[in-house]
């Protein structure tokens, strides 16, 4: 059995990474929907961005913080019906903040004066490592309900796809900096503190007194609840190591997303987690490629056969084409498909590279080739799915 | 999406009609300089190619330009290595770090350093708490430097003659919806124009007017066996191959009459690149042609 589908079977919590725009999101909910159809699993997918044709296709009116289950007779497939069930839910930044302060909070005053601070809230919403942050935080959550047999998460776009795990750890540092300290011990000590005395001078002038002193009553607030948050970042980070968690890299043949695929393929192996899969997505059929590849030279040859024209004249009599619009169509196929066969060439030295890259890492390359269909139904998420297969 | 490649493309054009241009990389990835074709670049601006110069985003750089500039505090130098406190205030400032960046570019604008400058942006998104930094800082900072700085920044940014943001979207679903989100947005919550909405990538049509009933009706054929073994055989794979492609280019065409629609409404202009295949160089050098054919 594959190495892809005994974790979408055994495992606990998939971490699907990759750069933006490789599919990563729709991949998710294909492998959660071909989980839940297959396997007698309850299959949550966490997705950060969900496009509107996706929450469709899960026959969603929205998506939003809470987690819906999607129909199970929309997961029927050739009318054998789903072994599993399948839960879908979209990481809302703001409101799994909120959640997190509520409940990380020590008592109902820090609570309210943490919501209700203008810091706090442009923090939430347009700092750009609580997104991260959040996407870890429901992770752990999901990963630890008794709920669900399998979770699925979709990472965040990010500057850097490993922002996204680094985050449990930038929490921690960020409570242990000696500048957090400095800056929440009340103005008391601090003034008698010659070291940092340089230091609010400059930020006082650079930044405004005023700000710096909203700033320290925030961080005072926040630090209330250091323990709450550097507890669950240890748990986070250990639950990211275990052995029924896998980390999935998702990457198209071209050239950017490749590139970020084989820094994250390392980066991973690096740091210690098991990279189970590599995915390439929208990879063209190679059988297709080498068909039309030999089949591309009997066309050159028979385009000026005018017992070829005239078979092509007949074929098309419905829509009685003139002979330049023959010879136009003709040639045109196999000009651009002549283009596409050399594209497609150049893909399999691609994925050639691509797959030893992945051997050496100890993953299985799993290719999903390009349909160009549309997913309007659960069903052909189930579909493409059960597509993806080993290199 | 193409960013880079578009935004070089676009410093090159503009050099090209004897602009003095500057192309900045925001996120340090060094993509800018290898569709460039240069060497690694830095803080400070390098000549790369008559009338081109290029640099690299660096917010401790900045930040120590600024000091310099602005606060002339002699202090500057007692406290040690500026990152850590730099890493420590942007952390806890909403901002900070983007008004840095962001400052350097408009700083550049003000003194009118060049004739142009073109921003190799972060990915979507970031570019909103980006151009929209100082509008955030002046309503959190009541007082101070910044609260001074970020008046003349806005006063650029928030100039449509001036700023303009230019979005790069791939015909594909996500990608467009971002754009999407992205144009209400910034015409909804900030201040700052968008010039142009770009869609790259775009293929080309198998067949295009009349002839696609023929390809159709063709194809048709093809399937049914409706002809001779040999035409058929000749035609099939080819056909299936290119019909991956028309599938595709289907629902390309769904998501670009729905940004187009979008774009114009919003007033924006709106061009298509189409689909350049070849080395990461030669694309940028493809891309420059269609923009000299297209803006001149």
């Amino acid at each position: 059995m594959s190495a892809l589908r005994s974790v979408l079977e055994n495992g606990r919590l998939v971490v699907v990474t990759g750069s933006g725009g490789v599919g990563k999101t729709t991949m998710s909910a294909a492998l959660g929907a071909f989980t839940a159809s297959q396997y007698n699993r309850r299959v949550l997918v966490l997705t950060v961005d969900p496009a509107r044709r996706l929450a469709d296709a899960l026959g969603l009116e929205s998506f939003g913080n809470a987690v819906v289950e999607i129909e199970a007779s929309a997961l029927t497939q050739n009318g054998v019906p789903a072994a599993g069930r399948l839960f879908a839910a979209m990481i809302d930044t703001k409101a799994s903040w909120d959640e997190l302060i509520e409940r990380c909070a020590p008592n109902a005053d820090v609570r309210d004066k943490v919501l209700s601070n203008k810091l706090y809230r442009n923090l939430t919403e347009r700092f750009v490592h609580s997104h991260d942050y959040i996407a870890m935080e429901r992770l752990f959550e999901a990963q630890q309900s008794p709920d669900y047999d399998l979770v699925i998460v979709d990472t965040p776009p990010s500057r850097n796809a490993l922002d996204v795990l680094d985050a449990p750890r930038r929490m921690k540092e960020f409570f242990a900096s000696r500048l957090l300290k400095l800056l929440t011990t009340q103005a008391q000590s601090r003034l008698f503190s010659l070291a940092a005395k340089p230091f609010f001078l400059v930020a006082d002038r650079i930044l405004g007194a005023r700000f710096l002193t909203d700033i320290t009553e925030f961080f005072t607030l926040f630090r209330t609840m250091e323990d709450g948050f550097v507890k669950r970042a240890n748990e986070v980070e250990a639950v990211l190591k275990q052995n029924d968690t896998s980390f999935m890299v998702v990457t198209t043949l071209e050239s950017a997303p490749l590139h970020e695929a084989e820094f994250l393929i390392d980066a991973l192996r690096e740091r210690g987690y098991s990279l189970n899969t590599v995915i390439a997505n929208r990879v063209t059929p190679l059988a297709l490629v080498s068909q039309a590849q030999i089949a591309l030279s009997k066309l050159e040859t028979s385009i000026q056969d005018p017992a070829f024209v005239q078979a092509v004249v007949k074929a098309t009599e419905g829509v009685e084409p003139s002979a330049e619009q023959i010879s136009r169509v003709v040639s045109s196929i196999a000009r651009k498909s002549a283009e596409a066969v050399r594209k497609g060439g150049a893909e399999q030295v691609t994925l050639d590279a691509l797959h030893k890259r992945s051997a050496d890492s100890q993953a299985e390359l799993c290719i999903c080739t390009i349909s160009g269909a549309e997913i309007a139904r659960a069903s052909a998420l189930v579909a493409l799915g059960e597509s993806v297969h080993p290199a | 999406m193409g960013k880079t490649t578009f935004a070089s493309a676009l410093a090159r054009f503009s050099a090209s009609t004897g602009k003095k241009t500057l192309i900045v990389e925001m996120d340090d990835k060094g993509a800018l300089a290898h569709a460039l074709n240069t060497s690694e670049l830095q803080f400070a601006a390098r000549e790369v190619a008559p009338n081109l110069f290029a640099m690299s985003m660096n917010t401790e750089d900045s930040l120590r330009e600024y000091i310099r500039l602005f606060v002339r505090n002699p202090l500057v130098n007692t406290f040690g290595p500026l990152a850590k406190i730099l890493d420590f205030v942007a952390n806890a400032a909403p901002g900070v770090k983007e008004i840095l960046a962001v400052g350097k570019l408009c700083w550049e604008v003000r003194e009118h350093n060049y004739d142009i400058v073109i921003v190799d942006a972060e990915a979507t998104g970031h570019i909103v708490a980006q151009v929209d930094a100082p509008s955030i800082l002046s309503n959190l900072v009541q007082v101070g430097v910044i609260r001074e700085q970020t008046k003349w920044m806005q006063e650029i940014l928030h100039d449509k003659a001036t700023t303009g943001v230019v979005i790069v979207a791939t015909p594909e679903e996500m990608p467009v919806l971002e754009t999407m989100q992205l144009l209400d947005t910034l015409q909804n919550t900030t201040n700052v124009g968008v010039s142009a909405v770009v869609a790259n990538r775009v293929h080309d049509d198998v067949v295009q007017g009349g002839d696609v009933a023929v390809f159709n009706s063709l194809w048709q054929a093809v399937q049914s066996n409706n002809m001779v073994n040999d035409v058929s055989e000749a035609l099939r794979a080819p056909m299936r191959l290119l019909n991956v492609a028309t599938q595709r280019r289907r629902n390309e065409v769904e998501n670009l009459e729905q940004l187009v629609a979008r774009s114009r409404q919003g007033g924006v202009m709106f061009m298509s690149v189409i689909d350049i295949d070849t080395r990461d160089i030669d694309v940028v050098t493809a891309m420059t042609q269609v923009l000299k054919d297209e803006l001149q």
